[in-house]
């Protein structure tokens, strides 16, 4: 099934994939399945430094520092108590420097579903670019609208920012 | 039966290798005139044990050749011989050969028969005439390499002769390029090495191989500048070549072939793109003198230096004085660069001490795992407790299984450090130098795959400290310093780090030179001026050197950028220091990926920060006397005569601290980079040793903050970077 998968995948554009849904606030929104790397119960992190707020901190799985994000912070969202049903959900997202793996913290997962391109309709253009372009459109499931996430613009950008920083620094600094 | 004999060439192999490097070691000790009997035997049974290995696997050449080795040995060890400078660089050079040899037969490849019939015979020279290490004309004539256009073979080093012998006789690369050919993207390199090119450890006919190994390479050789044979210095470098790529290669590739010569040579790199251009008319035929008969004899052993650098030099024998000749790259190897780089070994010792710790943590999980079972089998809610007892013995014994498998990745640095006494013998050597090697620190542990990467750049950094840094001894001498040089390889744990020092106490950097070359490259303004590390920077940048073309050595530029680019690969920094006149120091700094450090847990509100116990000074309780303020902001600490800058950790880490009174909490007096700074925190822990994970990996760089690691309840808790700390802060307080 996931060999399917990953072949429907990557010819982009037309056919299904599957996705993972997950609850947030009133909204679903839904992650290409092949990124997920496990879901996880909510156990408290280890805060960073100088990290963006919604940058929670690290957690280790098992023996490895994965960062955690709260998409509600992300998005703005009204901010909840994280309880025992608070779910992490792993991801692997590409960055120019290689695959990454964080963790982001949803209200809840739902389900998965298998969604037709053709039928991904794209997210209406709402004035800045920034606010719309780590969506990579929308889907209607069972009477629900779904809101698919490109994590490497949504998350990428944030792991970026911290570890490109001080290369840049550094390479003024060779430059000098 | 048969045995399969095969299945021991590996082990024999890494035996000899490591025989081989404890040959070597004891020849580097070897007293002249005095030989210790110990490092005679010491050296007599490592010939003697490669030989009978090699024997039995049937390695005939090795065996033959470890079999006069052995001969000569064994007058050493009688008393027969003394122990001369010349015969030990015999000596030296047959461990060279060894290697070669072994790794020719280990790759499966010929063996360069003719350095070591050369080599063979110098040795048998030797036996014959006890102690009298000369190299008879008669020997050359002997081996028949000797072009008959020199009539004088006697004339020639011999190590020279395996090049010309090899290396140019091999006239069968057609000189016209076929159609099909041209249409594909071609490369023109003029390559012109300085002389000393050969005395930096660089090896022309290694990168002209590798060359031909990224496509079809056509050399034509420029022999211009050779001079008259009896002016001829085997160490220098005379010859220049043009060089024809065609194939799909990037300018990257070929500009990363010639990246450690970068400021040995010029290097002209133009792209002749798919059409058809022709090579240069032939030069005009250089005028040669033929070698008088008269010339000085140079003896093989005497004379030439590793064989490695001997058979790369321009020979002399390259025979009669014509037009360029093609060259084919591809020729046999005939030389090993003379520093040969720690291979990737897909396996490593580890002391039986590690196994040991190994074995005693799995005795453990397997009680603890028998306990649970036995738990398991009748269960019922009393036994929770239990259950929960042996679960967190089960999570110990895992952690701690986990740490030893980590530690035994681990191997001590002297495993890069071993190569530089010989390297730095043979170049001080060459330099005319007298240099003293010191070796500190060889017992600091890192990871296998970081030791592996930072050979390279080391032997970069002590060959230019050789070169450049270590004066002359008369230059010492009458600028007051004693004749030796000293250069000092230091290594140690500092601040969740590992820092490698190469320092000398030579001539340090000039920074007036460096600072007008970067003028005239126009990297600096005319009127800017230019703080001292600002300008030691200048060094680093890609393609600087103050090297001037021809005659002057060149300035500390020589591939510095790589060695920033290969530390920068490791995650780690170089920084430079230099005093005129007193020396400079070179430091690599990389981070422990894999690295286990000695911490110290301190707690900050709820978070948990392992503070290297190796920065640490001092912990202590403060009286609220002991604390000044500054202009009503910065807090100041009065310790053993010294103010110290206090940082409350909570304040650069963004935490809520348990109390922000500094009397309720406790300062940590932490160093780094020579600064001392106090840390405020709420309370300590305990000590204990932490398997550093990367932050990085997944996230990114944390100012302050070394890495990360799994505390005892499986969360996470971040090592301080002491330096980096002390950086944060101070840019907070100018701020």
């Amino acid at each position: 099934m996931s060999t399917n998968a990953v072949e429907r995948h990557q010819g982009s554009g037309t056919g299904a994939h599957q996705v993972l849904t997950f609850v947030l606030g009133n909204e679903t929104y839904g992650v290409d399945i092949l990124r997920v790397q496990e879901i996880r119960g909510w156990s408290a992190v280890t805060k960073i430094p100088h990290a963006p707020a919604h940058v929670l901190g690290v957690l280790n799985l098992r023996g490895s520092i994965v960062p955690i994000v709260d998409l509600r912070m992300r998005f703005a969202l009204e901010r909840v108590e994280y309880t025992a049903v608070t779910v992490i959900i792993v991801m692997s997202v590409k960055t120019p420097a290689g695959s990454r793996d964080f963790g982001v913290v949803v209200d809840g997962v739902s389900d998965v579903v298998d969604v037709n391109s053709a039928e991904v309709k794209p997210a209406p253009e709402l004035g800045s670019r920034s606010a719309t372009d780590h969506i990579r459109g929308l889907v209607s499931v069972a009477e629900r609208m779904v809101v698919l996430l490109d994590i490497d613009r949504l998350i990428g950008r944030d792991l970026a920012l911290s570890a490109g920083a001080d290369g840049e620094e550094e390479l003024a600094a060779s430059a000098a | 039966m048969t045995v399969d004999l095969t299945q021991f060439h590996e082990a024999f192999f890494e035996e000899s290798f490591e025989a081989l490097d404890s040959m070597e070691t004891a020849l580097l000790k070897l007293d002249i005139g005095s030989p210790d009997t110990e490092l005679i035997n010491t050296i007599f049974r490592v010939a003697h044990s490669i030989k009978g290995g090699s024997a039995t696997f049937g390695f005939s050449e090795i065996a033959s050749f470890t079999h006069s080795l052995e001969t000569l040995l064994d007058e050493l060890r009688s008393g027969g011989m003394a122990v001369t400078v010349a015969l030990s660089d015999v000596l030296l050079k047959s461990v060279d050969v060894l290697r070669a040899m072994l790794r020719a037969v280990q790759a499966k490849q010929p063996i360069d028969s003719q350095r070591v019939s050369d080599l063979q015979f110098d040795l048998e020279v030797a036996i014959a005439k006890k102690g009298e290490v000369a190299a008879a004309p008669a020997g050359v004539a002997e081996n028949g390499a000797v072009p008959p256009a020199v009539p004088d073979g006697g004339a020639v080093s011999r190590g020279a002769c395996g090049f010309a012998d090899g290396s140019q006789g091999d006239p069968d690369i057609p000189s016209e390029r076929s159609p099909r050919e041209s249409a594909r993207p071609r490369w023109r390199l003029h390559f012109h090495p300085y002389r000393e090119l050969l005395a930096r450890g660089n090896d022309p006919l290694r990168m002209l191989r590798e060359l031909a190994a990224l496509g079809e390479l056509e050399v034509r050789v420029d022999a211009q500048m050779l001079p008259p044979l009896a002016d001829v210095n085997p160490q220098d470098c005379y010859l220049a070549w043009t060089l024809e790529l065609a194939g799909e290669v990037t300018e990257e590739a070929i500009r990363q072939v010639f990246e450690w010569a970068e400021g040995d040579c010029d290097l002209k790199i133009e792209r002749l793109g798919g059409e058809e251009e022709a090579f240069p008319a032939p030069r005009t035929e250089p005028t040669l003198p033929t070698p008088a008969a008269s010339a000085p004899v140079p003896t093989g052993a005497a004379t030439t230096s590793t064989p490695g650098q001997a058979a790369a030099h321009p020979a002399p024998s390259s025979g009669p004085p014509a037009a360029p000749v093609p060259v084919r790259a591809d020729a046999p190897a005939k030389s090993e660069a003379s520093v040969s780089v720690l291979g990737d070994s897909g396996s490593i010792r580890v002391s039986v001490e590690k196994i040991d710790e190994l074995m005693n943590t799995v005795g453990e999980l397997v009680i603890t795992q028998a306990m649970l079972s036995q738990l398991g089998s009748h269960f019922d809610g009393a036994d929770a407790e239990k259950l929960r007892a042996g679960l967190a013995q089960l999570e110990r014994n895992m952690r701690e299984l986990q740490e030893s498998v980590m530690r035994v990745r681990m191997l001590p640095i002297s495993f890069v450090f071993s190569r530089f006494p010989r390297m730095v013998r043979d170049l001080a050597q060459r330099l005319g130098k007298q240099i003293e090697l010191k070796l500190t620190g060889e017992q600091t542990e890192l990871d296998k795959t970081v030791l592996e990467k930072i050979g390279d750049p080391l032997v970069h950094l002590v060959r230019n400290c050789i070169d450049h840094g270590i004066e002359p001894p008369d230059a010492r001498t009458s600028a007051g310093k004693s004749a030796e040089g000293t250069v000092h390889l230091d290594a140690c744990h500092r601040g969740g780090n590992i820092a490698v020092e190469v320092s000398d106490d030579g001539g340090g950097l000039d920074k007036e030179r460096i600072l007008a070359k970067a003028r005239a490259r126009g990297l600096v303004g005319p009127n800017d001026t230019l703080t001292d590390a600002e300008i030691y920077e200048l060094i680093f940048v890609p393609g600087f050197s103050t090297a001037d073309k021809t005659t002057d050595l060149s300035g500390r530029g020589v591939g510095m950028d790589v060695v920033r680019r290969n530390v920068k690969e490791l995650g780690g920094k170089v920084e430079v220091s230099s005093e005129p006149g007193r020396g400079s120091r070179f430091t690599i700094t990389l981070p422990l990926t894999l690295a286990i450090v000695d911490g110290q847990s301190v707690a900050v509100g709820t978070e948990t920060y392992i503070v290297p116990l190796i920065s640490i000074v001092e912990s202590m309780q403060l009286k609220a006397s002991a604390v000044t303020r500054l202009s009503g902001r910065s807090e100041v600490l009065s310790f053993r005569g010294d103010y110290l800058p206090i940082v409350r950790l909570h304040e650069i880490f963004g935490v809520e601290p348990r109390s922000r009174a500094l009397h309720e909490g406790l300062v940590v007096v932490a160093e780094g980079e020579g600064r001392r700074v106090g840390l405020f925190v709420d309370d300590l822990l305990g000590q204990q040793q932490v398997v550093i994970k990367s932050l990085e990996a997944n996230y990114g760089h944390i100012e302050g903050v070394s890495g990360a690691t799994i505390l005892g309840d499986g969360s996470v808790a971040l090592i301080l970077d002491v330096p980096g700390l002390i950086r944060a802060a101070s840019m907070r307080a100018a701020a």
